[in-house]
């Protein structure tokens, strides 16, 4: 069955089973490889993408429910939006596999809250697990990313 | 084990010309000397740490694998110290297996051990001086001046008269010059790269934009995915399986048995999941079968009772321990611990008749050929390895488990594979930190001084599985580290080990031992001091080892006492962190101390305990003198990455096995550190050095861990001795 959304501002199609993941379309389908799987479980945010604006865990959302929707990626948040310039700023990776994920959850929270305290952050965040440890260089850059809007 | 790490050996460069395009590539020989694997990897590698094409480009290749710790800028830094080229125009390549690329620290073409860039310091800076000389001698020779005339910056060389031409216009000639044999390095006072405070990581753009490549990025044409089952008992086989469902399935192309387990191969990755949760498998559970925890700890505890092998001893203990006017004792008990990097393990291979390639996130690339070619029937030499960036390694990934199996797919479907494991198999398919039991006894005389110490360990041995060669008289050196230097002035101790084997994979975990014998010590020492009647802080200093006595197994580490840098840490983080200070109810302060790698820390954690015994870490100071830093703001993400993997594992780390099989699967079950519960304070200072580099991969792990132990003891009064610190262990 074909299965037609927004990916990055392009129309797709792909002919998968309706509840393959998201992720799997994503990275094996489309060759998008900068969406991450990490658990398959929603338990460690790699795998986040912005789902019409919101960020969801690809890895928990069948293609089928995607149908007709607006899905970005992190290849799709452009390169210079301001979390990716913050990120670079700050050099936060390490390892960078978690990176993506984080990075999309960050830009969804300062979507919804312009200026979040440290206690929104953590709230939004810890979906998103990182073992390299780079929570405090995370921290300091979605504040540093919430000065440049 | 002094030969294997402290290898004096000869030091030779190796020019190899002619291999980019007419241009120069230099290596840094290291002739062969006694190394932890005994696998010479011929590849067709041009053995180059540098190369100069004529189009001007420069290429350092990084020979050390990239899982966070920031080689691949670092080690590029040291080069270009002395090559005199812009940084940000030079070219970094994962390097293939190749003899130049040895580690000499540990023997073997491998990144562990806090090694790589204590293993660069001299050897890659020395290839990028040498580089530079051919090329002004090639100048020199050009244009008839003396070399002295002539000046590198910049990727060009300039002489008078206004004569000047770029590295790419000389490297063809350069590459006919003669290798310098005398090569002068800058004094530390010159440096413009080493220690430069703006130097921003050379991989950040491509980890932000989404295009760096993991392993399991990997994409090469016809490729297919394979999704794999494997026994969940520890050593189980397959017995008998059904496939027929799976093979049902649109997108399956064929399943088949390898050594270890079913894999399902189709055209993608879900297809093949699918597929694996359809196979119908009888497992033949092997040795294992009935093996838990509870059996493991009565184990470990009945193997404790041997006298084990001795590590360290000085004077008599046993006559120490009478003059002892007080008597401390105790057993910390270790859990075992998963590795649960986040890009779960996986490999690309493309197994042919006459050739193998494997293209895989390794810690270890020089032993891949010699598995493969084991697995395949193919030649060392027929096996080509690519390594890619690593989702985080900690150790997990000097195992080539993966890899072996993926070029056992491949070969049987006769086609590129992509295997890729799920969080399940990588969680209980990991080597584990060992679990272990630590007892320890002081003899403290009237002033609260240790007049004896007794060190007894019980855990199993993960160089007897990997490395047997490096085990001597049941001795493993991998498990007597921070402790073999322990650093306290103590007339008479013995320490000693017990090697036992538990049915569970022991793996090198990101500061091995040191994470098992120094947590144990540095809680100890609190105890120590708190039956003293003194200052965590000033009772260490005041019986800290000034001495100069080599440690006979700590190979990777300073090799003798550093009494004096640790004073100075202790004094600083004393200072730094507010020792002393009043703290609320259910707050504590808690120190640690200790070397590994070279480097020393000092730490304090702040916690805060609630009436549960639910623990927050509030804060850490940290006071760290690692040498010269190479790359100090990356020096500074270690040190947060390590506290971070340091204070996940004391907190919360813990597999525990049931029925033969690894009982926690995902995150859910085996808990890491979030963004909510790491520090909001994390204060490090690093003592300012010119001193040959320290490690910084690994070592805090192990400083964190203890301190907030004893932090937790100042917040409750209770001395949790089982670790993870979870509220039932600090309330039992």
């Amino acid at each position: 069955m074909k299965i037609s959304f927004n990916v990055n501002g392009k129309q797709s199609s792909v002919d998968v089973p309706p509840d393959t993941p998201l992720l799997w379309v994503l990275r094996d389908t489309l060759g998008l490889t900068g969406t991450k799987f990490g658990c398959g479980k929603a338990l460690c945010g790699a795998c986040t993408v912005h789902l019409n604006g919101m960020a969801v865990r690809s890895c928990q959302t069948p293609i089928g429910s995607v149908s007709g929707q607006k899905v970005t990626t992190i290849e799709g948040l452009g390169g210079n939006h301001r979390v990716q310039k913050a990120w670079v700023a700050l050099d936060v990776p390490q390892c960078g596999y978690c990176q993506p994920g984080q990075m999309m959850s960050a830009a969804a929270l300062l979507a919804a809250n312009k200026k979040p305290t440290d206690d929104d952050i953590d709230a939004f965040m810890s979906g998103n697990i990182c073992r390299c440890g780079t929570y405090p260089r995370i921290r300091a850059a979605i504040k540093e990313a919430a000065k440049m809007a | 084990m002094e030969n294997i790490i402290k290898n004096e050996t000869r030091r030779d460069f190796l020019k190899v010309s002619g291999t980019v395009a007419g241009g120069l590539a230099l290596g840094f020989y290291l002739p062969t000397g006694p190394r932890i694997a005994q696998a010479a990897a011929e590849t067709n590698s041009p053995n180059a740490w540098i190369k100069i094409g004529t189009d001007n480009s420069v290429t350092v290749m990084c020979a050390r694998s990239e899982m966070g710790q920031d080689v691949y800028t670092s080690m590029t830094m040291l080069v270009t110290e002395e090559l005199e080229v812009d940084i940000n125009k030079v070219k970094v390549e994962f390097a293939p297996p190749a003899e130049v690329y040895i580690n000499a620290l540990l023997g073997g073409q491998l990144t562990g051990g806090s090694t790589a860039v204590r293993d660069a310091w001299e050897k890659l800076r020395k290839a990028g001086a040498s580089a530079r000389m051919m090329l002004v001698a090639a100048a020199a020779s050009e244009w008839g001046v003396d070399a002295s005339q002539l000046k590198a910056a910049n990727g060009m060389v300039t002489g008078p008269g206004g004569k000047k031409a770029t590295y790419g216009q000389l490297a063809a000639k350069a590459a006919t010059m003669e290798v310098p044999k005398d090569v002068p390095l800058k004094p530390s006072s010159q440096f413009k790269v080493v220690g430069n405070v703006k130097q921003k990581r050379l991989d950040t753009a491509a980890k932000v934009n989404g295009t760096a490549q993991f392993g399991i990025d990997t994409r090469v044409p016809g490729m297919l995915y394979a999704a794999v089952a494997m026994a969940p008992m520890i050593g189980g086989k397959v017995a008998s399986y059904d496939d027929a469902r799976a093979k049902a399935l649109p997108g399956v192309k064929a399943v088949v048995q390898y050594s270890r387990g079913v894999a399902v191969v189709a055209d993608s990755y879900w297809q093949a999941k699918r597929g694996k949760d359809l196979l119908l498998i009888q497992w033949d559970a092997g040795p294992n079968a009935d093996n838990d925890q509870k059996k493991i700890w009565e184990g470990l505890r009945n193997a404790s009772q041997q006298p084990g092998a001795v590590f360290r001893e000085q004077g008599d203990v046993a006559a120490g321990m009478g003059q002892a006017v007080k008597t401390v004792e105790a057993t910390y008990q270790l859990p075992f611990l998963s590795h649960s990097p986040m890009e779960p393990q996986n490999t690309t291979a493309d197994v042919r008749a006459d050739k193998a390639v494997i293209i895989t996130p390794t810690q270890f690339q020089q032993l891949i050929p010699h598995v493969v070619a084991g697995a395949t029937g193919l030649k060392p030499e027929q096996v080509e390895v690519h390594t890619t960036f690593l989702g985080g390694g900690f150790g997990r990934r000097v195992e080539v488990d993966y890899a072996i199996d993926a070029a056992e797919i491949s070969k049987a479907v006769g086609a590129p594979v992509k295997m890729v494991w799920s969080r399940e198999d990588d969680m209980t398919h990991d080597s584990y930190r060992p679990a272990g039991l630590y007892t320890l006894t002081a003899g403290l005389d009237s002033g609260g001084k240790p007049v004896a110490m007794r060190f007894h360990s019980t855990s199993p041995s993960i160089s007897a599985r990997l490395f047997p060669s490096i085990v001597k008289d049941g001795i493993d050196p991998f498990a007597v580290e921070g402790i073999d230097n322990y650093p306290y002035a103590t007339p008479n101790l013995k320490f000693t080990y017990q090697m036992h084997d538990t049915g569970v994979t022991p793996g090198y975990w990101r500061a091995v031992s040191h994470n098992l014998n120094a947590v144990a010590l540095e809680c100890f020492i609190d105890e120590m001091a708190q039956a003293a009647g003194k200052d965590p802080i000033q009772y260490r200093i005041d019986m800290l080892d000034m001495g100069s006595t080599k440690h006979q197994w700590s190979g990777l580490s300073a090799g003798v006492p550093v009494g004096a840098r640790m004073k100075r840490v202790l004094e600083e983080v004393r200072a730094k962190s507010g020792w002393g200070k009043k703290l609320g109810a259910g707050k504590g302060m808690g120190v640690a101390v200790m070397e590994g790698y070279n480097t020393v820390i000092a730490m304090v954690a702040e916690v805060t305990v609630s009436s549960s015994y639910d623990v927050t870490v509030d804060k850490v100071t940290a006071v760290v003198d690692a040498g010269t830093l190479i790359h100090p703001d990356q020096a500074l993400a270690q040190m947060q990455s390590t506290i971070n993997f340091g204070q996940s594992a004391c907190m919360w780390g813990e597999i525990t096995i049931k029925n033969g099989g690894v009982e926690q699967t995902n995150f859910d079950m085996y808990r890491v550190a979030r963004i909510n519960e790491n520090p909001r304070t994390l204060d490090i200072h690093f003592i300012k050095s010119d001193s040959t580099p320290g490690g910084l991969g690994e070592p805090g792990t192990a400083v964190v861990q203890p301190a907030i132990g004893n932090a937790i003891f100042a917040a409750c009064g209770k001395r949790c001795r089982t670790l993870p610190f979870t509220p039932e262990n600090i309330g039992a």
